[in-house]
């Protein structure tokens, strides 16, 4: 395995194992990034790439390892520290809106982790499909509106890590491009993203790193620059 | 008017008088089912507290304290008695029904039901099982208002009134304010609300407090027009478990919205065959199961 | 809720063994301790004890091996002692026919609340039996015959077969042992059938057991009624023993009562209901003296049960002997 160590890393997970209930889902992930960064979680179904975002939120049962986060230390902190302590974002698998929420109190839920966070008007202008249906019901939106308010909803918190689980998933070509453009233009505007994507064509020209994770481990990781050179690697971890 | 009529008026308004016992109690259940998908038996007992926390103000915390000329009044206990009960229910919240989230909710049900017994049996041992009139109506309510049918206690209208804005009110916090939409968010997905950085746990500690806090608020209501009695919550959670079953208990306005209905319905049932009036609730509860399992607000089934 | 682990031990061929054995054991005390009960106890009080033992056992059919709260058993036990009663008193019905009644009655009234109380499940479940058998309450009240607050006095106990008088304390005591004997054998023969293995079953896992092709809800209504009718038994027999019919026996306290000797004991044991309802038959009798107090000791108990003791005194021991699933 082939890592190069980061002079900053704004995140650095090292052996982390989880658990839900009494059946263990991880067992020692390892992986980092510097700010500004994305790097994407590559693997098949069930491999355990949501369940590393979960275990970072502290959405697993139990977990163990370390997490480092700007050189604090989060496994042993309370769920509900994580995001403002840490000023994570999180985007969850099937987007997590709220259907008994209007659009704009999905939007206001998520408690502010830090300044700088963009403003609604910012917000909207960013996603305009969103302004049009501000006091519709969270059910009532369609896949790619929920997606972008899933994405609106942590960029207002102010929030520099974004950890985005399956956002194209189940969405037509033209909203993924538009994420697309959006991921690209989040990263120019230095946050840096963990991105966990099934849609290898959509992360590629994003990620500066790719970690191929199975049955809960990191067996590969794969820099941008790799990436030409090791298609067949991938192909055949990608490969159903 | 035709006497038929006034007699169906009257008893309309003494059973919106008992609507608005059915409709804060089913609300804060609901409210508290909602968040903590914990059926609270001890519900009714905490309005019995309540009622009582009203009438140990007034009549006994001054002979405790040796000061014979304390009686603290109907309107202080209006605010004190629902924040005790309130705090008592956090204490449950905090140290036992905690500890059953994660089993089967018929645990919770079992433990609310035991602390029913507990506080029922304290409450026989000190205080007259058959009840104790409470003697602290303010003056300012006493007398009687013409509403044109009849002469209507002016404390039973203000009772109406008041649940009816206190009804309001919460739905309308739960419905339309911020930290509404955190308990709905809450209510649906409780995990993903803790990691977005609210403290869940703080919050369901809150809610359960609120809840009982309008069981408390009912109990101080009740205390003026009911007898104070340690049975008196017991008999009417049975009520209200029919109420919630009738009602469902997704939604609040559709708790409000029954626990008046009902409570008039049972009024109006008096007129026709008084002996039914007891049953009456249990009847259209055995109808709505038959038509709509689900309940009549209730979303699925 | 036995994990897979749990259950792998119990299906050892040594556990079945000592499971074997130590079932053996019980039934041998149970039986032993039935037939020389009149001898240490009052007779009165051990009938009292086998009544309540066998709405216990009745009971945890639904609870324990169902996986349904039944908020309402009273109705069942408080129903059918009074149309045993009436029949026996008013009608002059013979004792055994007189249980029958009570019994029938209160297997007909389980089948009316159980097909409505299985149309919601979980929580609604508990909440509807309540307030379905708070009905049967006011029918109590109110109904002519039921004598009211008063209850229903003067039930005789008559001649069993025409020939043996039950109003020797003795002749009644083991014609009573006969029929908690009987009850509990029946009980015991439901769930060790094919038919007690689907109720199982849907306890474990409903919407599997659905999937499997079974009729749920047929299973679930006549568990219901079996036990509502057991439950009746356990009435009727009771109204025969004190000769009077009350409203305590159909009151929702009672209802509490008999899930507490059920938890107590240990919920989904074959023996543990019995354990549990003497316990809180003896601590309300001896602690009778102390008045309502006695409503907190049960009410803490209740509480002590929930929090630290889910699996009651018998599946505690059943855990500690690794026989879960054979006591």
């Amino acid at each position: 395995m082939s890592t190069q160590t980061l002079t900053k890393p704004m995140l650095k997970i090292e052996g982390l194992h989880a658990w839900y209930g009494e059946s263990h889902v991880l067992h020692g992930i390892d992986l980092e990034l510097a700010e500004g960064q994305l790097i994407t979680l590559l693997g098949r179904n069930g491999a355990g790439r949501s369940t590393t975002l979960r275990s970072i939120m502290g959405m697993v049962d139990r977990r163990e390892g370390s997490i480092l986060i700007n050189g604090e230390e989060f496994i042993t902190k309370p769920a509900h520290r994580i995001s403002p302590d840490a000023r994570i974002g999180f985007c969850p698998e099937e987007r997590g809106i709220f259907a008994s929420l209007s659009v704009e109190e999905n939007l206001m839920l998520p408690p502010t982790v830090g300044e700088n966070g963009m403003s609604v008007e910012e917000l909207f202008e960013m996603f305009p499909n969103l302004a049009n249906v501000r006091k519709r019901m969270g059910t009532r939106l369609s896949g790619g509106e929920q997606q972008m308010l899933a994405i609106a909803r942590i960029l207002r918190t102010g929030a520099r890590l974004l950890l985005l689980d399956e956002i194209t998933e189940g969405l037509a070509p033209v909203i993924v491009k538009t994420l697309g453009r959006v991921i690209r233009d989040l990263k120019s505007r230095g946050y840096t993203i963990v991105l966990v994507e099934q849609n290898f064509r959509f992360a590629a020209p994003l990620a500066d790193r790719h970690y191929v994770i199975e049955h809960g481990e990191v067996i590969d990781v794969i820099e941008a620059a790799d990436v030409e050179a090791s298609m067949d690697r991938l192909n055949h971890y990608l490969s159903v | 008017m035709d006497p038929m009529i006034r007699l169906i008026l009257a008893q309309g308004m003494l059973g919106l008088n008992n609507g608005v016992f059915y409709a804060m109690l089913s609300l804060g259940l609901a409210v508290i089912f909602g968040l903590l998908n914990v059926v609270n038996f001890a519900h009714g007992a905490l309005y019995m507290l309540g009622a009582f926390l009203a009438l140990i103000l007034y009549s006994n915390l001054g002979p405790w304290l040796g000061l014979d000329a304390l009686h603290i009044g109907f309107w202080p206990a209006l605010v004190l008695a629902p924040l005790m009960v309130a705090g008592f229910g956090m204490l449950i919240e905090r140290f036992l029904l905690r500890r059953l989230y994660k089993l089967d909710p018929i645990y919770s049900l079992l433990l609310t039901f035991g602390i029913t017994l507990v506080l029922q049996g304290v409450f026989i041992n000190f205080f007259n099982a058959s009840g104790t009139p409470y003697p602290g109506m303010p003056d300012s309510l006493k007398g009687v208002v013409n509403l044109g049918f009849m002469m209507f206690p002016k404390y039973r209208l203000f009772v109406i009134v008041f649940s009816i804005i206190v009804c309001f009110g919460t739905w309308f916090i739960i419905e339309r304010t911020h930290i509404g939409a955190r308990l709905r968010a809450g209510t649906e997905n409780p995990e993903l609300v803790k990691a977005f950085g609210i403290n869940v746990p703080l919050m369901v500690m809150l809610t359960f407090g609120f809840g009982t806090g309008l069981a408390g608020l009912a109990g101080v209501l009740a205390a003026p027009i009911y007898s104070v009695s340690p049975l008196m919550g017991a008999n009417l959670i049975i009520v209200i478990f029919a109420v919630v079953v009738i009602g469902g208990m997704g939604s609040i306005l559709g708790a409000v919205v029954t626990g008046f209905s009902l409570g008039l319905i049972e009024g109006i049932t008096k007129v026709f065959y008084a002996p039914a009036s007891n049953t009456v609730i249990f009847l259209l509860m055995v109808i709505v199961l038959l038509v709509r399992p689900q309940g009549l607000f209730g979303k699925h089934g | 809720m036995t994990d897979i682990a749990e259950f792998e031990a119990e299906t050892a061929p040594e556990t079945m063994k000592r499971g074997r054995v130590v079932q053996g054991i019980m039934w041998a005390l149970l039986i032993a301790a039935v037939l020389i009960a009149p001898a240490l106890l009052y007779p009165v009080f051990a009938m009292q004890l086998l009544c309540f033992a066998l709405f216990a056992v009745a009971f945890n059919l639904l609870i324990g091996f169902t996986g349904l709260l039944s908020f309402g058993h009273a109705a069942f036990f408080g129903g059918a002692a009074y149309i045993a009663g009436h029949v026996l008193k008013v009608w002059g019905f013979p004792p055994i026919l007189g249980i029958l009644t009570g019994t029938l009655f209160a297997a007909a009234l389980g089948w009316l609340v159980g097909l409505l109380a299985i149309r919601r499940q979980g929580i609604y479940f508990a909440m509807i039996t309540l307030a379905l058998a708070q009905i049967v309450y006011f029918f109590a009240l109110q109904m002519p015959f039921t004598g009211g607050e008063d209850g229903l006095q003067g039930i005789p106990r008559g001649y069993l077969l025409g020939m043996i008088d039950l109003s020797q304390p003795l002749n009644m005591y083991y014609f009573v042992a006969a029929v908690f004997l009987i009850g509990f054998a029946v009980i015991y023969r439901v769930v060790h059938s094919p038919f007690g293995q689907v109720l199982q079953a849907i306890r474990e896992n409903e919407p599997r057991a659905l999937s499997l092709g079974y009729n749920v809800d047929r299973f679930k209504l006549l568990a219901f009624v079996l036990s509502a009718g057991l439950a009746g038994l356990a009435g009727s027999t009771k109204a025969l023993v004190f000769q009077f019919a009350s409203l305590t026996d159909a009151h929702w306290q009672m209802s509490g009562e008999v899930i507490l000797m059920t938890l107590l004991g240990g919920m989904g044991t074959i023996f543990g209901p019995v354990v549990g309802a003497v316990i809180v038959v003896a601590l309300q009798h001896m602690l009778s003296g102390i008045g309502s107090w006695v409503q907190v000791v049960i009410g803490g108990t209740f509480i002590a049960c929930v929090l630290l003791f889910r699996r009651g005194i018998v599946g505690e021991i059943a855990r500690m002997l690794k026989v879960g699933g054979w006591l």
